[in-house]
């Protein structure tokens, strides 16, 4: 079988960020899963921040330079879809919303998504349930039951009862993305090739 | 090799000078811009259709009519008439009435147009978009191609033993292009029926468009019109031009920055090396579309875009003698020497009627009836 493509998109703002590490855990955990049940997996990391003139860019003229066109086709091509962002005022990023609004409609369809958020503090983690699940959801992709939420306190060292819940979270989050990414055939039909015929079209007139 | 040049119509502020013409002036400006067009040796005028400010082309048979009464060579078309929202039969009509009028230099671009809010004004849904420049296209098409039809559809009231008056010049339907941006759909429209398909490629990167131009040609092959590198193709481009390249960039980057598509967004720097955009010498502008060729292959027809963002009238008229004069005739001269034989040049109403004729001469004389065969038959000879 070939190796099933997963694509993680970070939206953190410094360099490093906290959202890129959890972003790259939460791979890690579910290219393990996907080789404990006998596959294997390529991982692609976009961290936004690099796009981000590209994206307002891309707003104001309606299309999408090279650089963020390979950016959106390694998202919509792969079999399934990490996505971590920062909650600023409640919410996702501007940064990372825009990305999803620029994608073509429909490109994430039916596509697996395991989604991911950082905060300085655990009071902001309900953000991922009203806000970036309903967006993959609006978007009608397939969002895996755990959602992985790690505070600033989460990242202390040591084997504390904290630290330990945000591990096994990541790694339950990986296993359910990695068994329904290896279920699921997330290809989105190419319309340059798997062209609909114009009699098709038509609707069957022969008139 | 067809040149010539495409206009939005819009009304612009010059945010150089802060002035922004009437449409009284921006309507006589499109009008001396195409007699220019003429006067310096281009071929093509296409004017676009808009039905919202601040554009003034609503009623463009009205205008190329006009231009074309003042005219002898130009060939008057549109970029785009809009297949979604007006009525096939008046499109039918409206343009039968210019060939006659313009002699046979009438063709049309057809596209959906992305003004939302024109859908409803005109009764439609801009979620029928491609349902509606499919089959208002069907209707017009045999509407310039049969004389009675009776016809019943999803989205015009039907007809019965209807008449399209005037009949098309010498029974000839002038010559349709379809434009789209980012439809495979319209790419695949254009090659069912054998016509033209423009790419206006002025504002995106250069590989979706060579995606969607081999997709037309490929298809175009498929359904027996000829080679893929006979099928039509069109393409935008977008110019400015001084003699030393420092002074065109200088003088273009504020229309630019503020330009309504593209303003306060990429760089000119950037913008130029994504895009078909040029701004610079004549020579720099003459090596850039040499390149569309080999990008998308030997192509039919170029237009170019030069009246907009605001720049004033006298700004254009010199554009254009700088296209005219120093641009042109050494693209007409290389692109000419380089299109293979077999390769069929733009289409014009005289092409299309010797087609036409040499198609009923082959049918004669292989028996009734398969007129379609004929005309395959003898596409490529008469194409070159």
């Amino acid at each position: 079988m070939k190796p099933r493509r997963l694509a993680v998109v970070a939206a953190g703002l410094s360099q490093p960020s906290s959202s890129r590490m959890l972003a790259e855990r939460l791979a890690q955990a579910t290219k393990a899963a996907t080789e404990d049940l006998g596959g294997e997996m390529e991982v692609e990391v976009i961290e936004l921040r690099d796009h981000a003139h590209e994206l307002t860019n891309n707003l104001l003229t309606g299309f999408a330079d090279q650089n963020l066109r390979r950016a959106m086709d390694t998202v919509v091509e792969a079999d399934g879809l990490i996505a971590v962002s920062p909650i600023f005022s409640a919410s996702y990023t501007g940064l990372f919303k825009t990305f999803f609004d620029v994608l073509e409609s429909d490109s994430l369809a039916g596509k697996p998504v395991l989604i991911g958020a950082t905060a300085g503090t655990a009071r902001h983690s309900l953000a991922l349930e009203h806000a970036i699940r309903p967006l993959f959801i609006y978007l009608r992709a397939v969002v895996v039951p755990t959602a992985v939420f790690a505070a600033t306190e989460d990242w202390g060292s040591g084997a504390s009862a904290a630290d330990r819940a945000l591990s096994e979270r990541i790694d339950r989050a990986g296993r359910e993305l990695a068994s329904l990414v290896a279920s699921t055939d997330a290809r989105r039909p190419n319309p340059y090739e798997d062209i609909t015929p114009f009699e098709q079209m038509l609707g069957g007139r022969s008139d | 090799m067809q040149f010539g040049i495409f206009t939005v119509g819009d009304v612009t502020t010059d945010p150089t000078t802060g002035h922004t013409p009437s449409e009284h002036d921006r309507i006589k400006a499109m009008v001396a811009i195409a007699l220019k067009a003429e006067e310096v040796g281009l071929d093509v005028f296409a004017t676009g259709e808009h039905h919202n400010p601040p554009f003034v082309p609503s009623s463009p048979t009205t205008m190329l009519g006009h231009i074309a009464a003042q005219t002898e060579r130009l060939v008057l078309s549109t970029s785009t008439t809009l297949i979604t929202t007006n009525d096939p039969v008046k499109i039918a009509e409206d343009y039968a009435m210019l060939q006659h009028l313009a002699d046979g230099r009438v063709d049309l671009m057809m596209g959906r147009g992305n003004t939302g809010p024109v859908y409803p004004w005109f009764g439609r849904d801009i979620r029928d978009g491609i349902s509606l420049a499919i089959e208002n296209y069907h209707l017009l098409h045999r509407l310039w191609r049969e004389d009675v039809v009776d016809w019943e559809g999803k989205f015009r009231t039907p007809l019965t033993s209807f008449t399209s008056t005037p009949r098309p010049l010498d029974g000839v339907a002038p010559f349709v292009w379809h434009g789209s941006i980012r439809s495979p759909e319209i790419a695949e429209q254009a090659a069912f029926y054998g016509d033209g398909f423009f790419a206006n490629n002025i504002f995106w990167p250069k590989d979706h468009f060579i995606r969607l131009i081999n997709l037309y040609r490929s298809r175009f092959e498929h359904y027996g019109h000829g080679r893929a590198d006979q099928a039509i193709v069109g393409l935008g481009g977008q110019v400015f031009m001084r003699k030393n390249s420092q002074d065109a960039v200088r003088e273009f980057r504020p229309y630019f920055d503020h330009a309504p598509v593209y303003g306060y967004g990429p760089s000119l720097e950037e913008f130029t090396d994504q895009t078909p955009l040029t701004v610079g010498s004549p020579q720099q502008v003459i090596e850039q579309t040499l390149k569309f060729r080999e990008h998308f292959g030997d192509y039919q027809r170029q237009l170019f875009l030069m009246d907009h963002a605001g720049l004033p009238l006298k700004t254009v008229l010199g554009q254009l003698e700088l296209l005219g004069g120093e641009v042109v005739p050494v693209l007409r001269k290389e692109f000419d020497s380089l299109r293979p034989a077999h390769v069929p040049d733009g289409p014009t109403h005289t092409s299309l009627v010797a087609r036409a004729r040499a198609a009923a001469e082959v049918a004669e004389t292989v028996g009734d009836g398969d007129v379609e065969a004929g005309t395959l038959a003898v596409m490529a000879e008469v194409a070159g």
